[in-house]
């Protein structure tokens, strides 16, 4: 086991390289320019001045090398000063959003909050619910509320956000007027009043999500507790005596679990990704949001250096997932 | 008796003690909501109007403009003119003096310093400062004392009022943005994020492309200003989801750009919490024809250039045929509504610019048919007009953007009623307008025969707008498609104009030599056909007071006067 991970781990880095050159160059092909959103009043040649105090003017090779050794080494050096509180990143160029010229790390950093509070919280809550549902879904096959569920499941699954958030904004926000359309970044928890604020503007955005990862994750338990109810040993179980209850939710969930959550560990890194969407609906804020507002730009190192997290968190949750495969279920041997 | 009376009387006496001591901070938060979000504070660096409007609440010019297009003094004692010796006879040289008694929001006092710093740090070279045309054409900055700055041009210069005046020509602080210059222009975040102002707020907190707070500045220069004492900027969402913020929930106090359709808008004020308010500009929604071939037949980099005439639209009486096919008040009725009026005009407004130019206010089919068969154009059997054995077949292009794309099917179909074969293409507004020398899709390449969009200027002299029509400013291969001649017109006697306009000192003159330019290139020659005066749209709250919109300057201009209504 111990092998196979560091295999993998030593496979992941000229993946992850990969990886980032492929993106690189993707966004050099892309049309469009980091200056599109500058008014037309502004004369070209003032544009192309600016246009070279970004850096654009160097060829594509020599910015993706600075960008490397930004990453990997400025980057890495100056959270070494921020934690032990040292000075060796001073005067090193870090890399640096076109839009707003603050440094990318330092966004993401007062970004990750908002995403993580959102949307880990309606993943959580997505699988609170989507436990239950798929397991009573499962042992009562084709009953009222299999039926109804696997309706809620397809709809939550299809319509998308855009909608769903727009149509909750117009029912609760303009109609009923309970929670909030916007989100306040900026409030902080204090005391109980603050924390009912927070939760009634979050609310919403996570309704939206709970309802999409909910519906995702119950039509799997439900699926991997169909398969375990059949067994042979239920039957065993039941002959022995044993509860309906323990034998359900003690010895086939159990077994059930192993695929869901692997599929739960494969679905974290969308956490960070940000529901792009639903935060632009509820002007959330976060990461996704971000991500959208640089491509739109063409900001090329923030949307670099994002994508490029994002590869590296969904290349280290593919391999925790298999790790956890391993563990969890003994028959499963790696080498 | 007596002391009922006296308690009467000071009841009614308190009562209407608020309305007399309106003073700074007494009427709490205002919320405002600006749908593309803030990146930077720091105009010199912005790629936005999100930006420029922003900071104008921290950082103040020497002087604006007003919602009239007037000139207002700021932070200048007074706006100086020929009239009170400010500019000199010959106009190469204009004295600005600073009010006395000015503070940053830190307590040190505005020096000539300071203005000096702002005009080198944007005339800085490697700086990229995005408002390097406001500085065109000087020779020196000086301080002359500590509260007198002269400004030398290279020529006379009928319109002094550029540099240091408007919200895209602040002045920031010498002692915060010293080691800022150049190169170092980008490192700043801290600068760049939390200026130092004389504004009437500061910074209290900022995140970028997402939400600015700010608090009452304590050394405003009037004290009994301004009346709130927190102030909020959110970015982020879009349109719609801003206006309903303002007139359907009642979170945000004003929206800024309210581009949505003119009954969705109707629609959101019949809930009574707020109102639209929109004024006039100089946007003009045009379409541009070009003078050039874009033919894909022809070798890349001869493409809409000049070396090949377009075989179309070089005809004039086929120009002036398609802008007679178009109805510009349905279009303003679809689009815009009330925030729009129809233009025949490429310079709508000031007032004293705008020519006498309203013949193509009324559709002429019958009229653009006749035209078209003087000029040769025989309709076929499928409608569509042929000519030496060439249908007559356009391409049309603009940016995506609902409006747009509605218009486009509107014209289109007014184009085939008069026989004429539109084919439609519509590009992400980032490429269309982003200058990628590579992307064939960029309004400036123009690899189309038409295209729609709109353009404005900045302040109220039309000058430098006009004169982008020299026949040296057409984009080309060797300007790596940089130019703002882009329908490739050329017209020594044009040129000449723009010559002339560049020397005449009179304003009567200068507004007749505009409106000459503009009728050229308008009635004259068809070359740009303007469709609508685009307004701006905004929306406030009903309890928000005071708010003026001015599309001169920046919309937040008079946020210090705006107030409460309770």
């Amino acid at each position: 086991m111990f092998t196979f991970a560091l295999r993998r781990l030593l496979m992941a880095i000229p993946t992850l390289l990969f990886i980032s050159l492929v993106i690189f160059l993707l966004l050099e092909a892309a049309p469009g320019d980091p200056l599109g959103d500058v008014p037309l009043t502004v004369p070209p040649d003032v544009k192309e001045k600016m246009r070279a105090a970004l850096g654009l003017d160097s060829p594509w090779y020599v910015r993706y090398v600075l960008w490397l050794k930004q990453f990997f080494w400025v980057e890495p050096l100056n959270l070494y000063d921020y934690m032990f509180g040292t000075d060796h990143a001073r005067g090193l160029q870090r890399v640096i959003s076109f839009q707003s010229r603050q440094p990318v790390m330092q966004i993401i950093v007062q970004r990750i909050p908002q995403t993580l509070t959102v949307v880990g919280m309606s993943y959580f809550i997505g699988i609170a619910i989507a436990l239950p549902i798929g397991i009573y879904s499962a042992y009562r096959q084709y009953s009222w509320f299999d039926q109804i569920g696997t309706l809620v499941s397809m709809i939550g699954f299809s319509v998308p956000t855009f909608f769903s958030g727009v149509v909750l904004i117009i029912f609760f926000a303009v109609k009923l007027q309970w929670f909030p359309s916007i989100y306040d970044t900026t409030h902080r928890v204090t005391d109980w009043a603050s924390l009912m604020k927070q939760v009634r503007q979050m609310a919403m955005p996570v309704m939206v999500l709970s309802l999409y990862n909910a519906a995702q994750i119950s039509r799997f338990m439900r699926s991997s507790m169909l398969d375990n109810l059949n067994q042979d040993y239920v039957r065993t179980a039941r002959a022995k005596g044993l509860s309906e209850t323990v034998v359900v939710l003690v010895h086939v969930l159990r077994n059930s679990l192993i695929p869901v959550v692997t599929v739960i560990a494969l679905g974290v890194p969308t956490i960070f990704g940000g529901a792009i969407i639903t935060e632009q609906v509820f002007k959330v804020n976060g990461l996704g949001q971000q991500l959208i507002t640089s491509i739109h730009s063409n900001d090329i190192p923030m949307v670099m250096t994002l994508t490029f997290i994002f590869a590296i968190l969904i290349v280290t949750f593919n391999l925790i997932a298999d790790l956890l495969y391993g563990i969890l279920d003994p028959r499963i041997r790696y080498d | 008796m007596k002391l009922k009376t006296a308690l009467l009387g000071a009841a009614a006496g308190l009562a209407f003690a608020p309305a007399a001591y309106a003073e700074r901070g007494t009427d709490g938060h205002v919320n405002i909501i600006y749908w593309q979000a803030v990146s930077t504070l720091n105009p010199y660096l912005s790629s936005g109007t999100k930006d420029v409007e922003t900071a104008s609440l921290v950082i103040e010019p020497l002087a604006g403009f007003n919602e009239k297009g007037e000139v207002i003094a700021r932070l200048a004692a007074e706006v100086p003119t020929v009239e009170n010796g400010g500019v000199s006879a010959d106009l190469t040289t204009i004295t600005w003096k600073l009010k006395p008694g000015l503070l940053w929001s830190d307590g040190t006092p505005v020096t000539s310093a300071d203005v000096v710093f702002s005009a080198n740090y944007c005339m800085a070279p490697d700086g990229g400062c995005a408002q390097l045309a406001r500085y065109e054409g000087i020779k020196s900055v000086e301080a002359v004392d500590d509260l007198t700055v002269l400004v030398t041009y290279d020529e006379p210069r009928p319109n002094p009022y550029t540099a240091f005046v408007g919200a895209t020509s602040p002045i920031i602080q010498k002692a915060q943005f010293e080691a800022c210059i150049g190169t170092a222009a980008s490192s700043c975040t801290d600068q760049n994020f939390r200026p130092v102002g004389t504004g009437p707020f500061v910074v209290t907190d900022f995140r970028t492309n997402d939400v600015v707070q700010m608090a009452a500045n304590p050394n405003y220069r009037d004290a009994a200003k301004p009346a709130f004492a927190t102030l909020t900027v959110k970015g982020g969402g879009d349109a719609a989801a801003a206006a309903r913020s303002v007139l359907e929930t009642g979170e945000f106090d004003y929206a800024w750009n309210l581009q949505l359709a003119p009954d969705v808008l109707a629609g959101m004020e019949a809930a009574g919490r707020g109102k639209v308010i929109n004024a006039f500009g100089t946007l003009v929604e045009r379409i541009e024809m070009n003078m050039t071939d874009p033919s894909p037949s022809l070798p890349e980099g001869q493409r809409s250039t000049t070396a090949h005439p377009h075989p179309i639209l070089s005809d004039i009486r086929v120009r002036q045929a398609l802008s007679m096919a178009i109805d510009r008040e349905i279009l303003v009725e679809i689009g815009y509504g009330s925030a729009g009026r129809a233009s025949c005009n490429l310079v709508p407004a000031p007032e004293m610019f705008a020519s006498d130019n309203t013949g193509c206010l009324v559709q002429d089919v019958a009229g653009a048919n006749a035209l078209l068969d003087e000029a040769g154009w025989v309709p076929g059997a499928d409608g569509i007009r042929t000519k030496d054995g060439m249908r007559l077949k356009l391409l049309y292009q603009t940016s995506v953007n609902a409006v747009r794309q509605d218009f486009q099917a509107i014209i289109k179909q007014w184009w085939n009623d008069i026989g004429v074969e539109v084919e439609l293409k519509a590009i992400d507004a980032g490429v269309f307008f982003g200058g990628d020398a590579g992307s064939p899709d960029t309004f400036q390449k123009f690899y189309a025969d038409v295209e729609m969009y709109a353009n404005n200027f900045d302040g109220t002299d039309p000058e430098p707008y006009l004169a982008q029509y020299t026949c040296e400013k057409a984009p080309s291969p060797t300007t790596q498609w940089q130019g703002e001649n882009i329908n490739r017109y050329c017209n020594p006697e044009y040129d000449a104009l723009v010559v002339e306009l560049g020397r005449t000192g009179e304003m009567d003159k200068r507004a007749e030599l505009a409106k000459r330019m503009n009728d050229m290139l308008t009635k004259d020659s068809f070359t740009v056909v303007p469709l609508v005066d685009r307004g701006r749209n905004s929306g406030h709250s009903n309890t928000l007071g005071g708010v003026i919109l001015n599309t001169w300057d920046s919309e937040l201009w008079n946020v210090s006067d705006w107030y409460r209504i309770k």
